[in-house]
């Protein structure tokens, strides 16, 4: 390498931003060259000096900084950040948490209110299949099983036509849910048997939401809504989608 | 120089171990105490506020020399020394001497006189000197508080230096004389 060459990588190496090849290079030229080692050593020189002069004049007299200046700059620091409760996304982040603890209770109160209607329906549909009676109203006529809840219900549903589906309807009884008189329905699809409880719509029962809910509880599959202030549950150890086909059938004809 | 991989932490964690740095930084910068205690408070402020926009990992003395020369460019003093700052690095500072073993005398050289030739440099040459001699940020983070390329730094850094021993060369011999 020539002086000339080595020249303009002075300075990138006395302030040691040379990459390694260039270093070397450097090095190896100026054990060499006089010349070229006396101008690093004199820039070294240069640079040590300008360090030490930049830092006697800041610490000069005049340039001391008053003794409480740092201290007044670590307090207005302090003083200016923001305290969280005043920052937006505080106040987003506690409506977002009052919102989840007011209605987690209730929705959790919906859940745990459903799972017990659905267990309670459950073991009255299982007791039913035990029974050796299972219906009081033995019938696959719609015509039949309606008119013989008269006087027994304080309301009223419809049955859909079940002549042109795999669904049979076996006959009907009157339970007790909650005190409350309820037709209960048995059809019959390829040997399973399901049950459809139809009661009013009630305080206890609207706190469990009036939506289409499926679901499955040990094995059986469930289908509860309500539908012009009845309301229906479907339970059978069929399929969802049976269940759901039954569902839809009862819905057509309430309509 | 060392390598610097990223910074991570709180903004006082960060900041505050600057803090004698920036002001010995603002000195240069403003010649003035109380204009350099104001340009710390400012840039402390303005870093503080604007925090969130730090890339945490990303290199902090850069990004806080950054605001503070920017802060200085917008002072009083800044504005006026603007012109310095935003010169062209074509400035021709005659004699541009070359160092030969003869002009070691700079070993000799008191720290007054090297004071006062930073002085007088012009602003925008003093600046990337004290960056590189005084705070030893690398040219990557001079870069990036300057806002120029490596290249240029790089450049201005060779330019600012010459410009420094004429200037001690002409006291030298105008002491001689």
């Amino acid at each position: 390498m020539t002086c000339d060459s080595i020249r303009d990588k002075l300075d990138a190496y006395v302030d040691e931003s040379l990459p390694l090849q260039d270093r070397t290079a450097v090095e190896e030229h100026a054990q060499s060259c006089s010349t070229c080692a006396g101008e690093i050593l004199a820039r070294a020189q240069m640079k040590r000096a300008t360090r030490l002069a930049a830092e006697n004049f800041a610490q000069s007299t005049a340039f001391r900084m008053h003794p409480e200046f740092r201290r007044q700059i670590e307090k207005k620091m302090l003083k200016s950040r923001v305290p969280l409760w005043k920052t937006p996304f505080t106040w987003l982040a506690a409506g977002a948490i009052a919102m989840v603890l007011i209605l987690a209770p209730l929705l959790l109160h919906r859940e745990s209110g459903r799972k017990q209607e659905i267990a309670e329906l459950l073991d009255v549909h299982i007791a039913t299949l035990a029974s050796t009676n299972p219906v009081d109203v033995v019938s696959s006529d719609r015509h039949t099983v309606k008119p013989w809840f008269q006087g027994k219900l304080p309301f009223t549903f419809n049955l859909p036509e079940l002549q042109d589906s795999p669904y049979k309807l076996l006959g009907g009884k009157l339970v007790y849910l909650e005190q409350k008189p309820a037709a209960q329905l048995i059809f019959e699809l390829h040997k399973h048997q399901l049950s459809v409880f139809i009661t009013q719509e009630s305080a206890e029962f609207n706190a469990t939401g009036s939506a289409l809910v499926s679901g499955n509880v040990r094995g059986f599959s469930t289908e509860i809504w309500t539908q012009a202030g009845l309301r229906y549950v479907v339970i059978g150890d069929a399929g969802a989608a049976d269940v759901h086909t039954l569902g839809d059938l009862l819905r057509a004809a309430a309509k | 120089m060392e390598t610097r991989i990223g910074d991570t932490g709180s903004f006082e964690e960060l900041a505050m171990p600057l803090f004698a740095r920036l002001y010995a930084f603002a000195c240069w910068l403003t010649q003035d105490r109380d204009a350099a205690e104001d340009l710390v408070q400012e840039t402390l402020m303005k870093a503080l506020k604007g925090f969130s926009s730090f890339q945490q990992g990303s290199n902090f003395r850069a990004w806080i020399h950054r605001i503070l020369r920017n802060t200085f460019l917008t002072s009083q003093a800044g504005l006026k020394a603007s012109v310095s700052l935003d010169a062209e690095d074509d400035t021709t500072l005659e004699p541009s001497t070359s160092i030969t073993p003869e002009s070691l005398f700079l070993a000799r050289l008191d720290s007054e006189s090297v004071e006062r030739a930073l002085i007088e440099l012009p602003v925008h040459f003093r600046e990337v000197v004290l960056l590189c001699d005084l705070e030893e940020l690398s040219y990557q983070e001079i870069s990036l508080a300057v806002g120029v390329p490596v290249g240029t730094v790089m450049s201005r850094l060779s330019r600012a230096r010459k410009a420094l021993r004429a200037l001690l060369t002409a006291k030298q011999e105008g002491a001689r004389r």
